[in-house]
C-alpha cells in the first residue's frame, strides 16, 4: 500500500519535462493518470527516485479534427474519450473500447497515452490503436518522430519507445463513413482486464469485405494483429465458412500466459469465440451498421443472421 | 523532499506540507483526520476511498496528495449542509443501502456525482456506472434503490 518515497516534479512545459527525464534518466518515471504506476509503486514492483508528472501540460490535451485525421493529446482520459462528441460520431469503436476499460473512478484518472505506454497486453488500447491503424507522436530531446501503432508493442511492457521520449499525441485516420466495428471483449466481471479480446475494423463493397483488420488483445506478450485471418475474408463474403477459417486464424497465432483468467488453451479457445462472436453477433453489428450508412447497396449473405440484416 | 500543497477540502483552504509518497487517502485520514474515506483494498478495485476531486468521482488511494494541488477536494464529511443529509445520504438511510458502513462513504459519493451528472438515472446505468465500488454486506440490492431514489430527490432539489 505504501510506495517508496521519491523525488516529485510538476514540469510547467514539454521541453521542463522532457529535460527532467534527460537529467534523471532510468530513476525517472512519467505520472499521468497513475492507474498503472501507482498500484506498482504500492506494491514495490516499481520504485523510482523520480517522477515526472504531466498533469500541468496542457499541450497534452484534447480530441480534435486536423484534415483527414482525428488527434488525441495522449494525457486525455478514457471518460473524455467517451464523452467526445467527435469521437461519437466518427470514431465509435474507441468510444465502446473505452467504455469497457475499467470503472468510472478510474477512467476519470486513466489516460490513452499511458494505457498505450504502459503496454500490458492486457490493456485494451493496444488493439484499438492498431485496429484504427493509428500513428503515435514521441518527443524527445532531438525532437519530435511519428511511429505506427502496428509494431509499435514488442512484448510485455516494451514498446518501440526510447528511454527520454514522451508520448504526446495519438493520430489516426478518420475512419471511412460506413465502417464498420467492433471490440468484444471476454472478462471476468466489469473492470477486469480481458482473458481475450478482439478488435474489428471492417468495410464491405458489394457484398464482400473490402478491407477488414483484426486485432487480439491479452492472449499473447503483446497486442497481435491477425493478418491470415483477415486475409481469409478481404474479398470474401462474409458467411459462416469465412468467418469460421478467420477465427480458426487468429486462434492459430495465440501464445496467452497461464493466470488465474485461465489456462493457455482456454484462452485460445475464447479467442475463437470472440472472433465468433465477432462473426455471428459483432460483426453482424459492424455489418449492420456499415449496412446503414452504406444504405442501397445489397449485401450479399448465406448467413441467416446476416441475410435478415441486408434485407432491411 | 517535503511539498507544499494548497488546496479546498469540503469547501475550506487547507495548505500542508506533505512528502512526495503520500497518498490522498492518507493524507485525508491521518492528516485532517477525516476518516470517513475508508481503505478497502490496495489494488485500487474496492472504490471505499471514493471522493470528489473537482466534482468528480476517484478513487483517492490511487493519486497522490501533491497530485490535487491547486484542486478542490469533498469528502462524505462535506455532505452534511447545515446539519441535514445530503439527499443520497438520506436515500441510503431510507431504503436500508448499508450495513457494516465500511463501504457507504464510497458508495455515496460515487452515487451524488453520477446523479449529479445524470439526473434521469436509469437501474441499468446505475449498476454499470457504480461498478467501481464493492459491497460486502448488501447484495448491492438496498444500494440500487437507494441511488435511484437519492437522484430523484437530488433532481427535485435542484
Ligand atoms: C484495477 C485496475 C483495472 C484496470 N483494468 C483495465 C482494463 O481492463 N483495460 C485497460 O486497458 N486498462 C485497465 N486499467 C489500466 C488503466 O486504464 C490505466 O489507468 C492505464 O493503463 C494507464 O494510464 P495512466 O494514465 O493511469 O498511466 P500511469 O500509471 O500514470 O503511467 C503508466 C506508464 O506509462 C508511462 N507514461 C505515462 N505517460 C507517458 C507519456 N506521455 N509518454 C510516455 N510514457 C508515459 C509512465 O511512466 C508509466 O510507466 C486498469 C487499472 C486498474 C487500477
Ligand atoms: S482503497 Fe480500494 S479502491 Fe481505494
Ligand atoms: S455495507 Fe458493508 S460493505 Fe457495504
Amino acid at each position: 500500500m505504501i510506495p517508496r518515497s521519491f523525488e516529485y516534479h510538476a514540469p510547467a512545459s514539454l521541453p521542463e519535462a522532457l529535460a527532467l527525464l534527460n537529467r534523471h534518466g532510468d530513476t525517472a518515471k512519467l505520472l499521468a493518470g497513475g492507474h498503472s504506476l501507482l498500484p506498482m509503486m504500492k506494491l514495490r514492483f516499481a520504485v523510482p527516485d523520480h517522477l515526472i508528472d504531466l498533469r500541468k501540460l496542457a499541450e497534452l490535451k484534447g480530441i480534435r479534427e486536423a484534415g483527414d485525421e482525428i488527434r488525441i493529446g495522449a494525457m486525455t482520459t478514457e471518460n473524455e474519450l467517451i464523452w467526445s462528441t467527435l469521437l461519437q460520431e466518427k470514431c465509435p469503436l474507441l468510444v465502446e473500447g473505452a467504455r469497457l476499460i475499467f470503472d468510472p473512478q478510474v477512467r476519470y484518472r486513466g489516460t490513452i497515452g499511458d494505457d498505450i505506454s504502459h503496454a500490458d497486453p492486457g490493456n485494451d488500447h493496444p488493439a484499438l490503436m492498431i485496429a484504427l491503424d493509428a500513428l503515435f507522436v514521441l518527443a524527445g530531446a532531438q525532437g519530435e518522430r511519428v511511429v505506427p501503432a502496428d509494431g509499435f508493442f514488442l512484448g510485455t511492457y516494451m514498446t518501440l519507445m526510447e528511454p527520454g521520449e514522451i508520448m504526446t499525441e495519438i493520430r489516426m485516420p478518420t475512419p471511412a463513413p460506413g465502417t464498420g466495428y467492433c471490440y468484444a471483449k471476454f472478462k471476468r466481471k466489469t473492470g477486469d482486464f480481458a482473458t481475450a479480446a478482439c478488435a474489428v475494423t471492417l468495410t464491405m463493397r458489394a457484398g464482400a469485405v473490402s478491407d477488414v483488420r483484426i486485432v487480439l488483445t491479452n492472449v499473447a506478450q503483446a497486442a497481435l494483429r491477425a493478418s491470415d485471418a483477415e486475409a481469409a475474408l478481404r474479398g470474401a463474403p462474409l458467411d459462416e465458412r469465412h468467418v469460421d477459417e478467420a477465427a480458426r486464424l487468429a486462434m492459430g497465432i495465440c501464445e496467452p500466459v497461464e493466470d488465474l483468467r485461465g489456462d493457455v488453451e482456454y484462452k485460445i479457445a475464447m479467442v475463437g469465440n470472440l472472433c465468433r462472436c465477432t462473426g455471428y453477433q459483432n460483426i453482424v453489428k459492424a455489418v449492420q451498421y456499415a449496412a446503414r450508412k452504406l444504405r442501397g447497396e445489397t449485401v450479399e449473405t448465406s448467413h441467416p443472421l446476416l441475410a435478415e440484416i441486408a434485407a432491411h | 523532499m517535503a511539498l507544499s500543497i494548497s488546496l479546498t477540502v469540503n469547501g475550506k483552504p487547507v495548505t500542508a506540507t506533505i512528502e512526495p509518497h503520500l497518498l490522498l487517502v492518507q493524507f485525508l485520514r491521518n492528516q485532517l483526520r477525516l476518516t470517513g474515506t475508508h481503505i478497502g483494498c490496495d489494488t485500487a478495485q474496492c472504490g471505499a476511498c471514493t471522493v470528489h476531486l473537482d466534482g468528480r468521482a476517484i478513487k483517492s488511494c490511487n493519486i497522490l496528495a501533491a497530485q490535487a494541488d491547486g484542486m478542490e477536494v469533498t469528502t462524505i464529511e462535506g455532505m452534511v449542509k447545515d446539519g441535514q443529509l445530503h439527499p443520497m445520504q438520506a436515500a441510503f438511510k431510507e431504503c436500508h443501502g448499508l450495513q457494516c458502513g465500511f463501504c457507504t462513504p464510497g458508495m455515496v459519493m460515487s452515487a451524488s456525482a453520477l446523479a449529479a451528472q445524470s439526473p434521469n438515472l436509469t437501474e441499468e446505468e446505475v449498476r454499470e456506472q457504480l461498478d467501481g465500488n464493492l459491497c460486502h454486506c448488501s447484495g448491492y440490492h438496498n444500494i440500487m434503490k437507494a441511488v435511484l431514489l437519492g437522484a430523484q430527490a437530488m433532481k427535485a432539489g435542484a
